[in-house]
C-alpha cells in the first residue's frame, strides 16, 4: 500500500480549502488538497456573489470559484480528487486512508470540508428530490418557466434566489416560520418590492406532495391553522449542516450541530489540525470568512511546523 | 466543457446511442449550472476510466428540450443510466466521484 507523507493535508476545496491551497503553495509547504467533488464548494450553488470585495459588479458563484482554483494552481497548488474513507487523528502523525486505497500522512491537517444545505425532514422531500424539490435556485430555475414555486427560508440564501427564481417562475412563494426576514437588508428591499414574490409568514411546510413531480405542499400557521399551496416546485434553503462524517467528532469536541469549535487562529483541540471555513463552529457563514479562516490556518500550521521537533 | 472524450448528444440521436446493449450513462447539463461546469472534470475522467465498458456523454438541455421533458428532469446536473434503451437509475446534483461510479457499475 501506498503510503505519502506530507507536511500539510487541507480537506476541501471551497473557498477555505482553495485559500489554504493558495497560502500553502506559495510558502513551498509539502502539500496536497483533496476534494472529494467538485471545486468551489457551496458558491457552485449560488447564481451570484455580490459581496466579496475585489469584484466592483459582483461575480458568478462558478466564475469565483474557478477563478480562486485558479489563483492557488498559478503557484503550484497540489491537489486530487478522492474520498477519505478512516481518519486517524491521534497520532502526532496524522494518518487519512483514501477510497483509491492510498494512505497519506501528514504533520498538519486543515478540515475545510464545508456543510451542504439543510434538508427539512418531511415526508415527500426525499422523494420529490431532483423532481421538483431542488435545494439550488440557480442550477434549477431554469426549469421552472411560468410556474409557482415555493422557497422554504428567510435567510440571505433564501431571499436571494427568491428573487433570481422570479427571472423565470411566474409566481415565487417564499415560506418563512417567523414573521419577519433574517436576510441582509438590501435583499429584503429587492424582495419586497418584487411583484412575482409573495410572502406566508409564521409557517413551516409539514409535506409535499406529487408522484413524478411536486404538486403541493402542506403548510402549518403558528396558529394551528393547515393549508395546502399548489406549487409545482420547491426550494429548500434553510440553512446548512456540516460535512463530517468521516471527522473524529469526539475527539475535535464537536459542537451540538456537528460543526469543529477552533481558537481564533482556526486551531483545534487537537494539535496540528485546524478548521476553516463553514466547518468550524461559528455564528457568519460567508465566503470572506471562509477564506480568510483558510489563510490563518496555513499561518497557524506553519507556526505549529516550526515548533516541531 | 469542450471535450474529445465525452461526447455532446442531441435529443435527434438519442435514441440510436441509449440503445446500445453497453450501459450508456447521460450527463445532462447546461451552460448556466455552476455544479454542472464542476462536475465535468470528474464525468471526464470516469469516462476514460470505463473507456470500451460503459459510453459516457453529456446532453445540453438548453440545446435539446425534448429529451430532459421526456425524463421528467428538473434539477441538473442529472445523471441517467441506460443500458438496451431502458433507464436503470439516476443521480441527481454535484454528487462525488463515488457515486457516479456506483451508478455507472449498475449497468456492468
Amino acid at each position: 500500500m501506498a503510503v505519502t507523507h506530507y507536511e500539510l493535508i487541507i480537506l476541501g476545496a471551497g473557498p477555505a480549502g482553495l485559500t489554504a491551497g493558495l497560502y500553502a503553495a506559495r510558502a513551498r509547504m509539502n502539500h496536497l488538497l483533496i476534494e472529494k467533488g467538485a471545486e468551489g464548494g457551496q458558491i457552485l450553488l449560488t447564481d451570484w456573489v455580490d459581496n466579496y470585495p475585489g469584484f466592483p459588479d459582483g461575480i458568478s458563484g462558478f466564475d469565483l470559484a474557478e477563478k480562486m482554483a485558479a489563483q492557488a494552481k498559478r503557484f503550484d497548488l497540489n491537489s486530487m480528487f478522492g474520498n477519505v474513507t478512516s481518519m486517524d487523528l491521534t497520532q502526532k502523525q496524522k494518518r487519512l486512508e483514501l477510497d483509491d486505497g492510498s494512505v497519506k500522512t501528514c504533520d498538519t491537517l486543515i478540515i475545510c470540508t464545508g456543510a451542504r444545505p439543510r434538508p427539512l425532514g418531511i415526508p415527500g422531500e426525499k422523494e420529490l428530490t431532483g423532481k421538483g424539490v431542488s435545494y439550488c435556485a440557480t442550477c434549477d430555475a431554469p426549469f421552472y418557466r411560468n410556474m409557482h414555486v415555493a422557497v422554504v427560508g428567510g435567510g440571505n440564501t433564501a431571499v436571494q434566489e427568491a428573487s433570481h427564481l422570479t427571472k423565470f417562475a411566474d409566481k415565487v412563494t417564499l415560506i418563512h416560520r417567523r414573521d419577519e426576514l433574517r436576510a441582509t437588508k438590501i435583499l429584503q428591499e429587492k424582495a419586497f418590492a418584487n411583484p412575482k414574490l409573495e410572502f406566508i409568514w409564521d409557517s413551516t411546510a409539514t409535506k409535499i406532495d406529487g408522484t413524478d413531480g411536486v404538486e403541493a405542499i402542506h403548510l402549518l400557521e403558528k396558529s394551528g391553522k393547515e393549508s395546502v399551496l399548489k406549487v409545482d416546485g420547491v426550494f429548500v434553503l434553510i440553512g446548512v449542516v456540516p460535512n463530517n462524517t468521516m471527522l473524529p467528532l469526539d475527539l475535535l469536541k464537536a459542537d451540538a450541530g456537528g460543526f469543529i469549535p477552533t481558537d481564533i487562529e482556526t486551531r483545534t483541540t487537537v494539535a496540528g489540525v485546524m478548521a476553516a471555513g463553514d466547518i468550524r463552529s461559528k455564528e457568519v457563514r460567508q465566503v470572506i470568512n471562509a477564506a480568510g479562516e483558510g489563510a490563518t490556518a496555513v499561518l497557524a500550521a506553519e507556526h505549529y511546523l516550526n515548533n516541531l521537533s | 466543457m469542450a471535450s474529445d472524450i465525452v461526447k455532446d448528444l442531441s435529443d435527434a440521436d438519442f435514441d440510436s446511442v441509449i440503445s446500445s446493449d453497453t450501459p450508456c450513462l447521460v450527463d445532462f447539463w447546461a451552460p448556466w449550472c455552476g455544479p454542472c461546469k464542476a462536475i465535468g472534470p470528474v464525468v471526464e475522467a470516469l469516462a476514460k476510466e470505463y473507456e470500451g465498458k460503459a459510453n459516457i456523454v453529456k446532453m445540453n438541455v438548453d440545446d435539446n428540450p425534448a429529451t430532459p421533458g421526456k425524463f421528467g428532469i428538473r434539477a441538473i446536473p442529472t445523471l441517467i443510466l441506460f443500458k438496451s434503451g431502458e433507464k436503470i437509475d439516476q443521480v441527481t446534483g454535484a454528487v462525488g466521484k463515488d457515486q457516479i461510479k456506483e451508478l455507472i457499475e449498475k449497468g456492468l
